[in-house]
Parts: C-alpha cells; sequence; structure tokens
C-alpha cells in the first residue's frame, strides 16, 4: 500500500496523507483537534503559502511536517522517506529568529554543520551563507545587537546551509515592520529562487500569501483542516495591486468570512484589511 | 606636552558644561575632572597623619613611626596621582571615579584612630588603634602570608571539587526526566544541610583534617551551584531544543552546545552562591579542625589576645576573598559577555 501511495505521487517532495493531530484539552479528559484528516501534497521547488485564522492548525501541520510532532494517524513522507523524527534535511524558521543568543551571527549560521559534524568538510560554505543574506559586516556580532529583520536573515541562513530540501517558515515575517517586512518577502523570493528549495510558509497576511506562493492552502479552524488550494498564476515579480492580485484577495476573504460567520466571527471582521489577528511570538517554555 | 599648570583652567568651562547639562549630578558620581575630587585623597591623608602626629595617643613603643610612614606613602602616592592622571587619560578617567572611595577609606582609618587610640571609646586590648595593627600585619607577615597560601589551596581544592561534581549532577537532573525522579529527592533532603553541621561526622570519617575540609568545602559548593544548573538546564528554552533538532542535532549538541549554554547565567549565580558558603566553610573547617590558614590564625591570636593580629588577618582576608570573588566576575564576564546588559564588575 505504500508503495502505490509513492507510485501515484511521483515527482511530490512532499506528501501529508490523512494527518490527524490533537492535544488534551485544558480539562485534560476531551481532547482538541488540531489538525483533521489533512492531505497536502507539495511539489519539490514548489512555494506553499498556508493561511488562516488562529487555531486552524497550520502551525500544527508545520511542527508535522518538522517531525518535532507525532501525527496521531496519517503518514508524512519526503520523497521516499517517511518522516519519523526532526532532521536536517527540513529546516524551520520561527516567527522569533530563535538564534542562540550565546554565538555570533557566523556561528548561529554554522551552527547546522557543527550538529552534523560537517565544519571541516563545509567552512568555507559559512562565508558564502553570510553573503547570501547580506551580513558580512554583523558576521561576529552577537544576536543582541541585530535589528529583527537582520536576525530572521541569520536564521534563515542557518536552516539553508543545511541544504534542506524542505523549508518550513513559522510566520517568520510576523514581527517585523511593515516596510523590513515587505523588503524580506523579496529577500525570502530570492532565495527560494536561487536556491529551489521547496518552501512552506505559514502567515496571517493574505497579501503575503498571494505575494509568495505559487499556491496558497486556505485553513479553517474546529477542527483545524484545508478549506480550499488556490492556484496562483501570476508572473513574477507580482504587482500587489494589480486585477487578479486583488481578485485573489477578495477571494482569500470571502473563503474566511464564510466560515468566520459560523465560526470565529472576531477572525473573520479583522480580514477584511488583508491582515488576520496576529498572533503572539512563540515563546514556550 | 602642555605645562601642567595650564590644565585646571581649561577644566574650569568643561566642569560649567557639565554641570549645565546635567544639574542633578550629585558630587560624588560627577564625571568631571574636578579639583576637590582629585585633592580629596591628599586632604584626607593629611588630615589622617596629623591627627595621628599631634594627637596624643598610646602606641606600643615598637611601632617605630611605622603608620606614620605608612600614611606618608599613601600621601606621596596619592600626590603623584594627581600629577600624573594631567598627562594619562587613562589614569584619570580611573581617578574620578575611585577618589572618593580612597579618601573615604582613609578617613574611616582616621575615625579608627580617634576612637580608639585617642579617645579610647573601646576597650584595649580588644580594639587596637590602625598603627598595631599594621605592626602587627608587618612583624607576622612570614605567617600571614603562609596561612593565606594554605587557605588558598584549601579553597581551591573544595571549590574546585564542588563545582565539578555539582555540574554533572546538575546536567543528569535538569537533562533527564528518569534522574530527576530518583535525584531531586536526595538534592531536597541532604542539600539544605549547612556544610559545617557535618563537621563531626566529617572528623570522625576521614583520615585528615585538610582531606575532610576539602569534602566540607565541596559539599556546601555543590548544593547551590547543582541547584541552579537543574533549574538552567531544566528551563532553556524549548524552541532553542526544536531548533536544534531540525539543525539536525544529536543528543550530545542538545545538551554541550544547546542546554548547557542556555544555562550558563543561572549556573553562574550558582557560582556566586557557592563561592559564599564556601568562604564560610573554609573559616569554620580552619577554625575547628585544620591546623593553618586564615580562619585557625584568627582564633590561635584570639587565644593570645593579641588583637591586633586578629584584625591584620581580618584585613587580609577581606582582600583575600574579594579579590577571589573579583576574579569570578572577571570570568563569568568573558563567559556571558553575549549577554545583554551584563554588569560588569
Amino acid at each position: 500500500m505504500v508503495m502505490e501511495n509513492q507510485a501515484s505521487n511521483e515527482g511530490s517532495a512532499l506528501r501529508i496523507l490523512d494527518a490527524t493531530k490533537s492535544f488534551p484539552a485544558p480539562d485534560n479528559v476531551a481532547r482538541n483537534v488540531a489538525l483533521n484528516a489533512t492531505t497536502l501534497s507539495v511539489a519539490a521547488g514548489e512555494f506553499i503559502s498556508i493561511i488562516g485564522p488562529s487555531g486552524c492548525g497550520k502551525s500544527t501541520l508545520l511542527r508535522l511536517i518538522a517531525g518535532l510532532d507525532v501525527p496521531d494517524s496519517g503518514e508524512l513522507w519526503v520523497g521516499n522517506d517517511r518522516i519519523t523524527g526532526p532532521s536536517a534535511e527540513r529546516g524551520l524558521v520561527f516567527q522569533d529568529p530563535n538564534l542562540f543568543p550565546w554565538l555570533t551571527v557566523s556561528r548561529n549560521i554554522q551552527s547546522g554543520l557543527v550538529a552534523r559534524g560537517l565544519l571541516q568538510r563545509k567552512r568555507p560554505e559559512v562565508d558564502e551563507f553570510i553573503r547570501l543574506v547580506g551580513l558580512e559586516k554583523f558576521a561576529h556580532a552577537y544576536p543582541h545587537h541585530l535589528s529583527g529583520g537582520m536576525a530572521q536573515r541569520t536564521a534563515l541562513a542557518r536552516a539553508l546551509i543545511n541544504h534542506p530540501r524542505v523549508l518550513l517558515l513559522d510566520e517568520p515575517l510576523g514581527a517585523l515592520d511593515a516596510f523590513t517586512r515587505m523588503r524580506m518577502q523579496d529577500e525570502v523570493l530570492r532565495l527560494w529562487q536561487a536556491r529551489r528549495t521547496t518552501m512552506l510558509l505559514v502567515t496571517h497576511d493574505i497579501d503575503e500569501a498571494i505575494y509568495m506562493a505559487d499556491r496558497i492552502v486556505v485553513m479553517t479552524p474546529h477542527p483545524g483542516r484545508v478549506e480550499r488550494t488556490i492556484t496562483v498564476s501570476l508572473d513574477r515579480p507580482r504587482q500587489r495591486n494589480s486585477p487578479e492580485f486583488l481578485r485573489l484577495r477578495g477571494e482569500i476573504l470571502d473563503l474566511l468570512h464564510l466560515t468566520g460567520n459560523a465560526g470565529e466571527s472576531a477572525n473573520g471582521k479583522s480580514g477584511k484589511n488583508g491582515l488576520l489577528e496576529p498572533e503572539p511570538a512563540a515563546q514556550s517554555l | 606636552m602642555l605645562p601642567i599648570g595650564q590644565h585646571p583652567v581649561s577644566a574650569v568651562p568643561q566642569i560649567a558644561k557639565e554641570q549645565l547639562e546635567n544639574p542633578a549630578l550629585n558630587p560624588p558620581a560627577a564625571p568631571g575632572a574636578r579639583w576637590q575630587t582629585l585633592l580629596s585623597v591628599p586632604a584626607a591623608t593629611l588630615v589622617t597623619l596629623a591627627i595621628h602626629l599631634c594627637l596624643p595617643n598610646n602606641e606600643p613603643a615598637n611601632e617605630a613611626g611605622l603608620y606614620s610612614r605608612f600614611l606618608a606613602g599613601v600621601l606621596a602616592v596619592a600626590i603623584l596621582a594627581d600629577g600624573v592622571q594631567f598627562l594619562w587619560s587613562g589614569l584619570k578617567r580611573w581617578m574620578r571615579n575611585m577618589c572618593p572611595i580612597f579618601a573615604a577609606a582613609i578617613l574611616t582609618l582616621c575615625g579608627w584612630e580617634l576612637i580608639t587610640g585617642v579617645l579610647h571609646w573601646l576597650p584595649l586590648p580588644y580594639f587596637p588603634a590602625p598603627g598595631a595593627v599594621l605592626q602587627s600585619m608587618v612583624d607576622d607577615r612570614a605567617l600571614l602570608l603562609d596561612c593565606t597560601w594554605h587557605s588558598l589551596v584549601l579553597l581551591l581544592s573544595g571549590y574546585v571539587l564542588g563545582v565539578l561534581i555539582a555540574l554533572v549532577t546538575g546536567v543528569c537532573i535538569g537533562w533527564s526526566s528518569h534522574m530527576r525522579y530518583w535525584g531531586m529527592p536526595v538534592l531536597k533532603v541532604v542539600g539544605p544541610i549547612p556544610a559545617t553541621a557535618w563537621i563531626p561526622l566529617a572528623m570522625v570519617l576521614s583520615p585528615s583534617a585538610v582531606f575532610s575540609s576539602i569534602i566540607l568545602i565541596a559539599l556546601a559548593v555543590w548544593f547551590p551551584v547543582t541547584m541552579l544548573t537543574v533549574s538552567g538546564i531544566a528551563n532553556t528554552r524549548a524552541s532553542y531544543l526544536d531548533v536544534a533538532r531540525t539543525l539536525g542535532a544529536s543528543r550530545w549538541y542538545l545538551i554541550f552546545r544547546v542546554a548547557i549554554p542556555a544555562a550558563m547565567p543561572n549556573i553562574f549565580v550558582g557560582l556566586f552562591m557557592g563561592l559564599g558558603t564556601s568562604f564560610l566553610t573554609l573559616v569554620v573547617a580552619e577554625t575547628v579542625g585544620v591546623k593553618s590558614g586564615l580562619g585557625w590564625y584568627v582564633s590561635w591570636a584570639q587565644g593570645w589576645a593579641e588583637y591586633g593580629k586578629v584584625f591584620a588577618a581580618l584585613i587580609i582576608m577581606a582582600a583575600f576573598f574579594s579579590t577571589i570573588m573579583t576574579v569570578l566576575f572577571k570570568v563569568r564576564d568573558r563567559v556571558l559577555g553575549w549577554q545583554k546588559g551584563i554588569i560588569k564588575w
């Protein structure tokens, strides 16, 4: 059966088959279903945006792909390998850059190589990646000296130096101001086009989702599931005010409004300005 | 090179400007090179020297002007420094900061002499004048040096041993929930017992007083360092560990390259607490068992009612302990240089 699945999905970089994940509810008796029977197939080199209101399971989906959580049922595959745990071939960048504060920028970027014992062999790549994200002048600075954008660029370089097959981006630009954010969107696209890494971007920003992605996965909560997948066929670089862009924006807003009336109306309403209610930076202990 | 005489003149507008910029500045903290600050140390020394020489006091006959020579030396160094600081900006900055403290220290000596030697408010022989203490320190310098050396060796052996064991137990208990289940109760029950309470047992069990003292000091250090290491390791931000896992980290990397560095600020709090308890344990152990060291010297001198020597040993102890504390702060500043807003020692 497994072989059949592989055969029928030739060319997919990532496949999620019927994945379900639940967490204990606060009363510790019931369980909240964070992600319900989700199936998704991502082509190699594709850029996917995942959008939806809080609690729709998009971060849970990313953690399952990263291997940091194990699904209750269902399977996740990268190429021909089943995901059983975290691996360097699936990089993850959070909203909080989570740089190791005790390491300089350059040492943060090389930490993936150190962890895998490849530093000796691949040391020249460290400088290459520092250049790639334009942080030559800050190579020996500690993270607390960096601006939000620089810190996030460091986090991107740290994830990319492992040459992951899939890069998972969990609202990486969510904490940045509007201008830095737009510049960083182009930066991420540049990295994606240069390296052709498969990327999955979770975001609250509808414009960001349309601007970046080949396909947008719209998710809805209670329980978290994929509402619809929308293909974006606009040419790059995209114009944020082109008629097709605005039409897509309207379509996604409509999708989320419908669910907003049924479930959390607050999320649907705040979606009018193209931004969903932002989640606070994850700082769990 | 400018003639020295010009500088006080050029310093005046600078002071005025600073006072304009920050009228709330109070004199001791003022960063300006004001002449009051520079002259405070020589002035305080002169007053102290004058009181020592002019007012009648009952110095021991053998003092032979040692204290006067000491004060004269301080005066000479202070005046020399006041001259040199015009040419050396590093010294100038240091003196701006430190002069009021030194002046206060010298005035404290002066007050001490007034109370003990001149006014006789405190009974002899328990409270000798500073001159007598200085005399004891110089007379007994060989023994004091030997005692300081023995204290240092004992303290460092116990401290290093305790820290090494504490780091191992702390990391194990902090990292593994299995180890925490079995280790935490031991830590909670045995740890809070003051190390000095083990003295009777240590004397019976151990072959030598020195060995049992090392064990006691190690025990005193072990508890706080272990406790803080455990909390530091166990509170490592989960997202750091998540990131490291997605970068391909092994368990070894997670422990040694993520959890331990993340716990370092906590570990240093434990190291400082442990240093404090190790001083206490050292002095008690030397007083009770070991026949050398500064703690032993204090009780030995007290036995002979030589309180000058007691004070001399206390002064050396203060310098000795604060030097070790400073060394640890320097180490911390180096190791935790990455921390934002760390207070430099």
